[in-house]
């Protein structure tokens, strides 16, 4: 009996952190975002510098109607954003957040091969776009489709090599004994794994400058132009769910997860401090850089990411044997 | 009956019937989201044989890659989402040797392994399985590897001999 109220917490609170932090991250891009603009940002709605923006805004959402277009593959265009965001629910259930006030560590449920889940989850999140993209019966949803499932082939593998990388240094691929096992000099050795794993991240979330598939200005909004109401905002939520999945999996594998001072009962504090300035980088690398054409990001990833990360790969064997 | 067995037979007929689906299904697309269906289901078979490595990596590869590149070809070869797939004369060979084929694979199967009890027993896990692969069938491994370097190459010598000419 315990045991299945513990997991049923676990699970409850598995689902109110993918209730809120999306969200989070949601409100500070649209604040970081603006400031960085030289802009305020949303201001009226809740009082106090516009906090309950995205609350109106979900509720805006739902009052909407949804709209199914004639030309749609009616199925496959309605089931494309539940595809989309519940991988991403997945994913966190493996994510740890490390030792809570001494209680063990918090996480939904610990894995043998957590770090292979959370990578299958988050391949099987990109379908939804996909589906869309096929789904809309709109040429421009179509072309973004197609650049979706370019962009997802090519970033695949520098992503599972830079984490593959982490794993063969630990000697292990459950994400706790991963975070356990990290020692900050890995910082260094792992460097170039780091930054493959966090762009080839960006690009597989489809999150500027790796926003090809959507480009407002090309393709008016790629897979989801049709979308609309709360179909669009599952989208959207599935957007920022992947944001604080990748944040955590970045901070888990690169960062040391919960390593820390006084880490045995504030770990899971260091582990959100960190993935909140992850997903700062995120919103900043929005700002910072602008869009990339197609073949730049399909450049980007062959020539550039796969080479580093088997280099890295190589690098890590060595020092692992020696 | 145990719950484990009962949930290994729902998956398993899922699999299958989404495998029948995806073959009949009149659009190309279907059929290809049916096989991520059959795929999804075939490794929450594996996760129940305690194949959890072998589970999460068939859904990372086959559903994250490989299904994205069959739709991918599917989108560069034909110009509309509502194409219908072609039925050639082909049809009924390929069901016959599909026919034999399973046959053939599943009756060595129960040869060799009939009788055997995974239960209780962790063969599935990543050092299991590594142990396995570069211990006993280290051979294997190797010539596998060879054949997907001449598969690439042949892929190379392919798309470029157009451009040559």
């Amino acid at each position: 009996m315990g045991e299945l109220l513990d997991a049923l917490l676990r699970c409850l609170l598995v689902l109110g952190a993918f209730l809120t932090l999306p969200l989070l991250v949601g409100q500070m891009e649209h604040k970081a975002m603006a400031h960085m603009q030289s802009r305020v940002g949303p201001m009226a709605a809740g009082g106090f510098h516009g906090w309950a923006q995205l609350v109106a805004d979900g509720i805006k959402f739902v009052q909407k109607e949804s709209i199914t277009p004639v030309a749609a593959d009616r199925r496959v265009f309605e089931l494309a954003p539940a595809v989309a965001l519940v991988p991403y629910l997945v994913a966190m259930l493996a994510i740890p957040l490390g030792p809570f006030f001494g209680q063990g560590n918090l996480i939904g449920q610990d894995l043998d091969l957590g770090l292979f889940f959370v990578l299958a989850a988050m391949s099987v999140g990109v379908l939804g776009t996909l589906m869309g993209g096929l789904g809309s019966g709109n040429k421009y949803s179509y072309i973004g489709g197609m650049r979706v499932a370019a962009q997802l082939m090519s970033y695949e593998l520098p992503m599972v090599l830079a984490a593959a990388s982490v794993a063969m240094a630990a000697g292990t691929l459950s994400l706790i004994g991963i975070a356990d096992a990290w020692e900050p000099w890995w910082l260094l050795a792992q460097l170039p794994g780091l930054i493959v794993f966090f762009v080839a991240g960006l690009a597989e979330l489809q999150r500027p400058p790796f926003d090809a598939p959507l480009a407002d200005a090309e393709l008016v909004m790629g897979p989801l132009t049709e979308y609309g109401g709360m179909r669009f905002a599952m989208f959207l939520l599935a957007e920022y769910a992947g944001i604080v999945v990748l944040a955590g999996l970045t901070t888990v594998l690169f960062l040391g997860g919960w390593a820390g001072p006084w880490s045995d009962h504030l770990g899971w504090a260091w582990t959100l401090l960190k993935i909140a300035g992850v997903s700062f980088l995120v919103i900043w690398a929005r700002v910072a850089y602008p869009r990339l054409r197609e073949d730049q990001v399909n450049a980007l990833a062959w020539k550039v990411l796969v080479p580093l990360a088997l280099a890295q790969v190589t690098l890590t064997t060595v020092l692992v044997v020696w | 009956m145990s719950l484990t067995e009962l949930v290994f037979l729902v998956l398993a007929v899922v699999a299958a019937g989404s495998a029948l689906l995806s073959m009949t299904s009149g659009q190309l697309v279907h059929s290809a989201l049916w096989l991520v269906v059959t795929l999804g289901a075939v490794a929450g078979c594996f996760v129940l044989m305690t194949a959890e490595f072998v589970a999460w990596v068939q859904v990372l590869v086959y559903v994250g890659s490989v299904v994205v590149l069959v739709i991918f070809a599917l989108m560069l070869t034909r110009q509309t989402s509502a194409t219908t797939a072609e039925v050639t004369g082909n049809r009924w060979i390929a069901a016959a040797l599909g026919v034999v084929a399973a046959i053939g694979l599943g009756a060595t199967m129960v040869a060799g392994f009939r009788g055997e009890d995974i239960e209780g027993r962790r063969i599935g896990t990543a050092g299991s399985i590594g142990q396995a692969l570069f211990t006993d069938w280290v051979l294997p491994f190797e010539i596998l590897s060879g054949v997907l370097l001449a598969a690439l190459i042949g892929a190379i010598v392919i798309s470029r001999s157009g451009s040559d000419r």
